[in-house]
């Protein structure tokens, strides 16, 4: 089908207008359908996969009409191996969170729903558009329903944190309109006409101090999003006071358009500007600051939801060092590292949801044995949370590890201080599990509490079962990968692949004879 | 049967073993499980001797399965490898878990979650299996962590008790120190060779002839020191054992088999499996040796006046780890292995026969409580009797042979020093003492509780007696070179296959080292004989009881110190510096707001209106005739047209 991607992107928002016709006093259709509309966008995505052709370079399911033609703004919309995973992440996801509402939402249903299906169409447009003018606007379209979802259906200080999230991230969004703009004028000086398109504007040679410019007015959009360290205390606030499904779409799926960001726009529009060894050195050493410190300040939290949010930041630092490694292994172990921190975080906070909807509580210390209470949901926890801490044959392991192989190939003091993250992981996570789900029952209100039910199990099954997947066999996530990955290496680092495959194949590498020649006489 | 292409079966039966019991095991009966766990080891245990036979019979010596490409950052495989090492290895795990798990199934029989102690036994030796066949690095790591894992929920077995909680998270955190700097190591590897599988690697080291590193410190030295620092963890050696002594907490078998016989040797497994590394750098080998000789003596010294009866078999395994690494730090890594075998046997047993005394009184652990028992618990104690005889070193016994070994190997090798040799007598000494020391405040002796003991079950008493004979048969695999013809290699030669030839030819005065050990041996008992009730109470002995405070000072430093108070810290600069600074400019933009507001109404709209003022007042005369009223305007209308009119006429 030539459409198959725009049939993606827009199954939810035709979902949602059917949606609204729905009378919304029947939630239970209403439900119903937007489950439908849910699982129809995952299936409707699949097809994307069994017709990826992952030996091919450049974009796929590639569609292109002219949109305003006086502005150069196309419909263009494509991709790649990293966006089919991102696609099929969103759908998957979206899916699950739109699962998870089913009995946490009950007031206004109906706008909930067509709120999700809305911001379903925002993220997936986000990951296909090969247009700045498009991209732009699906990025924005995504605050609105977001912010709807944390200020309506939130907790209660749902207002602070909604207007938090939209002004934070609206703000970082207009400086990147300006870097947008800057590059967009850039291109007209040089070819005489204006585009949007970001094949076209891949021609535009800049001097380094304007690529500098733009990549900095990007990077405040993008650092925003993801978010990195000192940007990122809306996230806490958001996560927190956001409803289940909120939170695991925010984790899950929004905060990967701010890494998407970086590696689709950021490396290979401005390859100068991202091999520059400042802006790589402050990149750098933010994500490093934000691994441990994310980790540590998770350790202090006295709420359950928090602490989770907190441990994305961490997280979300890998996925960042690995951009910003600009290896293959590094760009490669960022975008399944997002994959995974979809999916464990994801079931983090659906574990949290769980809870919440039994006892209306996040704070720590109301719980505690649980294990006895709620053996299933126990289990559960338990995997998501050995998925997080990147415990090898689960899916976080083979992300962290790949990240910090493709780190160690640039600079070894980087590996050596992000791998402490995988220490205190073990530590916030652990810890918070004692507290939770070990020890005795203590708190009367604990006592009666019910195990998991049929829909949690049918929403934790199959994210359990792609932790297993990626962690035993992720060679489909990598082959994916390894063209787009390779590209973008080849174009901030040319030559850095070959010389990498030279290397290994070199009969003697100069680098392993670093020892002095042992002084005669000294035998062994 | 072709067992060596089946290799992967030997790991996969305890999988299928697990996963029954955790997916079903609820609605299990008890008699089903302790037909089918202990079942499932028996099986690979039998089909690892098959595939001990074969291998041994095969020219190479070596056979490598792969079953997948796993993970392609690193280009590992998911793959086995059964050499004599491995083949060494897997005998033990299989056939001393086997052991285990039956001792297990009586020992366990009145506790809760029966199905669910046994689903994580039988993960563990799955995963134990996996350290030890897999072909790389990376896969043994998988091992490594899935290990740690399964120790992490089996000392927390008891996870309504704080203490056990606690323990298994110390345990899991420790460990993860340790696996970072293992990850670091296996990363340097594979930038250096381009390969993290073990026979790659080996060959990349051979064709490359690279020379030792005995002048500067280089790469391979800090490769060869990041695992070392992985192994400390696993293995307990300083300064990272503190975990082991804790894991206590969790049921007696699990102590048996997890922190005795298999997953706390990982760490000597894992120096063993790299010895091509070690033998390149002589300056991390020293280090290895010293801080095994450390550990070993330290660890012992705690064990002196313990009196936990598990703790102080605790202590004894950090110590006698301790001897591992040292004979690995020194060259000796046949032996290191060596030790690793015996120690199972009888570390095993001792911990079993421990379980069957606190079986046995009901729970009780303190040895101040017991005495004694040696008539109620007959089996127990001269199984126990064999155990302690073989890790003091007394001739004829496994410990004997493979202490004996390291002792010389240490005073001998080419990289031993005089030095470390002291060091390992004086353990030697100190070990005879505080395990005699145990047999007495146990056994022997008037009973000091009123607790009425009685012997254990067939079940439990079984292994034990099976795992006596081993713990004097298994030191006859290698007997030293001594006692020359009549004594037989088969273990040593058995694993030259894999760390090569002996670098034979150093002068040992065996027979002087020998008769050295063994008064060391004999000394230890007859002080522990006189003295075994004493409490000296001064500064030492509080300090030795205490553990030397390492605890309370890693607590102070680590825990309280550089995690919580820099964690408090963080948090403090995110909620009033960071956040500050959001909900600064938020105030900010308010504060503006509100001024731009006022200037909006008072001056900008204040102009307008003003405007609008003066117009209103200039208006003022006009709106007076200006109302509204057509009658009015009529009125004037008509009064015009006839003052124009009159105007005109009068004209």
């Amino acid at each position: 089908m030539d459409h198959l991607l725009s049939l993606v992107v827009f199954t939810p928002l035709v979902g949602m207008l059917l949606l609204l016709l729905i009378p919304g006093s029947n939630k239970q259709l209403i439900r119903y359908w937007a489950n439908f509309v849910g699982l129809l966008g995952f299936v409707v995505s699949l097809p994307l996969m069994t017709g990826f052709n992952k030996g091919q370079a450049g974009y796929q399911f590639y569609e292109h009409a002219d949109w305003i033609p006086s502005i150069g703004a196309t419909y263009t919309i494509g991709i790649d191996g990293i966006s089919l995973l991102l696609v099929l992440l969103t759908t998957f996801m979206g899916f699950i969170s739109i699962l998870c509402s089913w009995s946490a939402i009950q007031d206004r249903v109906k706008e909930y729903y067509a709120m999700f299906l809305l911001l379903q169409v925002g993220m997936l447009g986000v990951f296909v558009s090969l247009d700045f003018f498009l991209f732009y606007m699906f990025w924005e379209l995504v605050l609105i329903p977001m912010y709807f979802i944390i200020g309506i259906w939130g907790g209660e200080r749902k207002l602070y944190a909604a207007i938090k999230f939209f002004l934070y991230t609206a703000a970082g969004s207009v400086l990147m309109l300006l870097g947008i703009l800057l590059l967009y004028f850039q291109y007209r000086a040089q070819f005489g006409v204006y585009t949007f398109e970001i094949a076209k504007l891949m021609n535009t040679t800049m001097p380094l101090d304007i690529q500098r410019w733009v990549f900095w007015a990007l990077f405040l959009g993008f650092a925003v999003k993801v978010p990195m360290f000192p940007f990122h205390t809306w996230l806490p606030d958001a996560h927190t006071e956001a409803p289940t499904a909120g939170s695991v779409i925010l984790a899950g799926v929004l905060l990967k358009m701010g890494t998407y960001g970086f590696i689709r726009f950021s490396l290979p529009l401005l390859p100068k500007a991202s091999i520059d060894p400042f802006i790589v050195q402050v990149l750098a050493v933010l994500s490093i600051i934000g691994i441990i410190y994310g980790a540590m300040v998770s350790l202090m939290q006295k709420d359950w939801k928090k602490l989770v949010a907190y441990s994305s930041v961490s997280h979300l630092g890998f996925c960042t060092l690995g951009i910003f490694a600009m290896t293959p292994n590094g760009l490669t172990g960022s975008v399944i590292q997002q994959i995974n921190h979809g999916l464990s975080t994801g079931m983090l906070f659906l574990v949290v949801g769980v809870i919440y909807e039994r006892r209306h509580t996040r704070e720590i210390a109301e719980y505690g044995g649980l294990a006895k209470v709620m053996p299933n949901y126990a289990v559960v926890f338990a995997i998501a949370m050995l998925s997080s801490a990147g415990l090898p044959m689960l899916n976080g392991f083979i992300g962290e590890f790949t990240i910090l192989a493709g780190v160690f190939e640039i600079n070894k003091l980087w590996a050596g201080l992000a791998s402490s993250g995988v220490i205190l992981a073990a530590a916030y996570l652990l810890w918070l599990y004692q507290r939770t789900m070990l020890g005795k029952v203590t708190n009367p209100k604990n006592e009666g509490l019910k195990d998991l039910n049929l829909r949690e199990w049918a929403i934790f099954t199959p994210m359990i079962a792609l932790c297993f997947w990626i962690g035993l066999y992720p060679k489909p996530l990598f082959d994916v990968l390894e063209k787009p990955v390779a590209q973008i290496v080849e174009r901030v680092r040319p030559g850095y692949l070959q010389q990498q495959q030279q290397k290994l194949e070199a009969p003697i590498p100069a680098a392993a004879v670093l020892v002095e020649p042992r002084p005669a006489g000294h035998a062994q | 049967m072709n067992f060596l292409d089946s290799i992967w079966l030997i790991p996969l039966f305890p999988l299928m073993g697990a996963l029954i019991m955790l997916l079903f095991g609820r609605r299990l009966p008890n008699s089903v499980v302790r037909f089918i766990c202990p079942g499932t080891i028996g099986f690979s245990f039998l089909l690892s001797v098959g595939a001990v036979i074969q291998l041994s019979s095969t020219a190479e010596k070596s056979h490598e399965f792969i079953q997948w490409f796993w993970m392609p950052a690193i280009k590992a495989d998911w793959g086995f490898l059964l050499d004599p090492l491995s083949s060494v290895m897997i005998l033990v795990v299989t056939g001393i878990g086997f052991l285990i798990h039956v001792y297990a199934t009586g020992y366990m029989a009145h506790e809760g979650g029966f199905y669910r102690f046994f689903g994580y036994l039988n993960l563990f030796v799955f995963f134990m299996l996996i350290l030890v066949l897999a072909n790389n690095y990376l896969l043994l790591f998988v091992g490594w962590e899935g290990v740690g894992l399964c120790s992490y929920l089996l000392i927390g077995f008891y996870f309504e008790k704080k203490s056990a909680s606690d323990a298994g998270m110390k345990a899991f955190i420790v460990n993860r120190i340790g696996d970072a700097a293992f990850i670091l190591g296996m990363l340097y590897m594979f930038g250096l060779t381009g390969s993290v599988r073990f026979t790659q690697v080996a060959a990349w080291f051979e064709s490359h002839h690279l020379p030792a590193e005995t002048a500067a410190w280089g790469m391979l030295s800090t490769i060869a020191l990041l695992f070392f620092i992985g192994a400390t963890g696993k293995s307990a050696q300083f300064p990272l054992y503190v975990w082991l002594p804790d894991a206590m907490e969790g049921p007696t078998p699990v102590s048996a088999l997890i922190h005795a016989a298999t997953m706390v040797t990982a760490g000597v497994y894992m120096v063993a499996r790299s010895h091509v590394l070690f033998e390149l750098t002589p300056m991390t080998s020293e280090i290895v040796a010293v801080v095994g000789g450390f550990t070993a003596i330290f660890a012992a010294s705690i064990g002196l006046v313990q009196n936990d009866i598990k703790r102080v078999l605790a202590y004894s395994t950090v110590s006698q780890l301790g001897f591992m690494f040292l004979a690995a730090g020194v060259g000796a890594y046949w032996v290191a292995v060596f030790h690793l075998v015996t120690h199972a046997f009888f570390k095993a047993l001792l911990f079993l026969g421990a379980g069957s005394v606190i079986h046995g009184m009901s729970g009780e652990q303190d040895m101040r409580h017991m005495g004694g028992l040696k008539k109620y618990m007959p089996t127990t104690h001269w199984t126990m009797f064999i155990a302690t005889l073989a890790i003091s070193g007394i001739p004829g016994l496994a410990g004997f042979f493979s202490k004996d070994e390291i002792l010389a190997q240490v005073y001998g090798s080419a990289h031993g020093s005089k030095a470390l040799y002291v060091v390992g007598i004086t353990t030697a000494l100190m070990t005879s003492f505080y395990m005699w020391r145990l047999m007495y405040m146990t056994f022997y002796g008037t009973a000091r509780s009123h607790v009425h003991a009685h012997e254990s079950p067939k079940s439990m008493t079984v292994p034990l007696q099976v795992l006596a004979v081993g713990s004097v048969l298994a030191g006859w695999l290698a007997v030293p070179k001594l006692f020359g013809p009549v004594g037989f290699h088969t273990f040593s030669d058995w694993l030259e296959h894999y760390f090569g030839a002996e670098h034979g030819g150093h002068d040992i005065p065996e027979l002087a080292l020998t008769s050295l050990s063994v008064l060391a041996a004999v000394l230890g008992i007859w002080i522990a004989s006189r003295i075994y009730l004493k409490v000296w109470d001064g500064p030492l002995y509080r300090a030795l009881l205490n553990k030397w405070y390492v605890d309370e000072i890693y607590n102070y430093l680590f825990v309280n110190g550089l995690v919580k108070g820099g964690a408090k810290w963080m948090f403090w600069v995110d909620r009033n510096v960071l956040d500050g600074g959001v909900n600064g400019a938020g105030w900010m933009t308010r504060t503006v707001s509100t001024l731009a507001m006022w200037w909006d109404t008072w001056i900008v709209d204040g102009l307008v209106r003003f405007t609008a003022f003066t117009v209103k007042v200039a208006g003022y005369p006009a709106r007076l005739i200006e109302t509204g009223q057509v009658q009015t305007y009529a009125l004037g209308f008509f009064i015009g047209v006839l003052a124009l009119l009159g105007y005109f006429m009068a004209r």
